[in-house]
């Protein structure tokens, strides 16, 4: 019982974890922990098969295949905590405690016994005394989930195909299309500007500047953008600013901030705020 | 310890709480987990129990549970892959075209 009573309050504590962290692949990393703990669990309870059944399928299988779709979908304001019906979440809980409530009160008022054990079923091996039973009482069954298992498996390619119903795009006739855009909407004929890279992180969540200071929207990536982690250069050009100032002086002093972190970038020789890099990048924009 | 009371009563704990997770959560995906976790719990009361009776039986259930939950997951990611593809979003909320 030791086993139970370190890996119980464990597996509790994950499992509660997955109704409050906002992340979805914190809430897999949590079950992957519950999961784990329940394999050892049924290694104590005298069933190694299943042991390895739930390592490989749960954690091995199931999980990575939570964890690739989660790449897939990506984050997206589903995440978020706020709930859409009022109350909802209080009646959840209300409704979850009761239900443990009852189970274990259900639970407690039976007597169950002293346990058999499984000592007798288990001679001669679990795996071997499994076969045994799985195929003669239960083969019926387990010639049944093969039929489930290939229904899912054409069930999960029918739905995950995407029928293409258009032409595929060749070079030229994206070329076409941006030069129509140019011509109808005077889009910008060129590739999207780059993103402004401070040699503090060579990260590309900056966006470059415009030659009035504002940032570029088009030069960071949608998705940076979506997850909410792009950063200001005028709050980076100040950190700059502090360096400057404490070597003595800016070059060619300007007034706002974001002017600020526009004339930083022409301090390219500057060891303290980074060389090249930086200010060549924003000097492309300018 | 006498018998198996502990390992039941931590599956009905780990149910429960798989319950409120379906009711609370809007992602699908973790939705979807909290779905697993319910099957999990109901795995590990049929070990218990298979223990507790001396008897395999319960441990082909929880077996042939599995083998069921690997194919709703497949089919199930398979849903919300398809979903997110046409409306862009993985939340169970934005998924209402039925409802009205």
């Amino acid at each position: 019982m030791t086993a139970f009573w370190i890996l119980a309050p464990v597996m509790v504590i994950a499992a509660l974890g997955i109704l409050v962290v906002r992340k979805a692949v914190h809430a897999a990393l949590l079950l992957a922990v519950v999961m784990i703990s329940l394999a050892v669990l049924y290694a104590v309870l005298e069933a190694p098969f299943l042991f390895a059944v739930q390592i490989i399928v749960y954690t091995g299988a199931i999980l990575m295949l939570f964890l690739f779709v989660m790449m897939i979908v990506g984050v997206d304001a589903s995440d978020s905590v706020v709930e859409t019906i009022r109350g909802q979440r209080a009646m959840a809980v209300v409704l979850g405690v009761g239900l443990a409530v009852v189970l274990i009160a259900g639970v407690g008022q039976l007597t169950l016994g002293t346990v058999v054990g499984l000592d007798a079923a288990n001679e001669g091996g679990n795996i071997e005394a499994l076969a045994n039973i799985l195929f003669s009482r239960y083969v019926f069954v387990f010639e049944t989930t093969s039929a489930l298992l290939i229904t899912a498996a054409v069930g999960a390619m029918v739905l995950a195909h995407r029928e293409r119903t258009g032409p595929r795009p060749t070079q030229a006739s994206l070329a076409a299309q941006r030069v129509r855009g140019y011509a109808e909407r005077g889009e910008h004929l060129g590739p999207l500007p780059a993103p402004g890279v401070y040699a503090r992180h060579n990260a590309v969540d900056t966006p470059a500047l415009l030659p009035d200071g504002t940032p570029a929207e088009s030069s960071v990536s949608r998705t940076l953008a979506a997850r909410g982690t792009i950063r200001n250069a005028p709050d980076l050009a100040d950190d700059i600013e502090d360096v400057q100032r404490s070597l003595g002086g800016l070059p060619g002093g300007s007034g706002t901030p974001a002017d600020t972190s526009a004339g930083s970038g022409h301090n390219t020789e500057n060891p303290s705020t980074g060389t090249g890099g930086p200010g060549t990048d924003e000097e492309a924009h300018r | 310890m006498t018998d198996v009371t502990p390992y039941v009563v931590l599956s009905a704990i780990l149910f429960s709480i798989g319950c409120v997770g379906v009711l609370t959560r809007r992602n699908a995906i973790v939705v979807f987990m909290c779905v697993e976790l319910m099957l999990n719990a109901c795995n590990l009361a049929l070990v218990a129990f298979a223990k507790q009776h001396g008897n395999l039986d319960g441990q082909i259930a929880a077996f042939f549970v599995m083998v069921v939950a690997a194919a709703e997951v497949v089919v199930g990611l398979a849903i919300i892959m398809t979903i997110f593809r046409t409306r862009r979003s993985a939340s169970v909320d934005d998924a209402s075209l039925l409802k009205y």
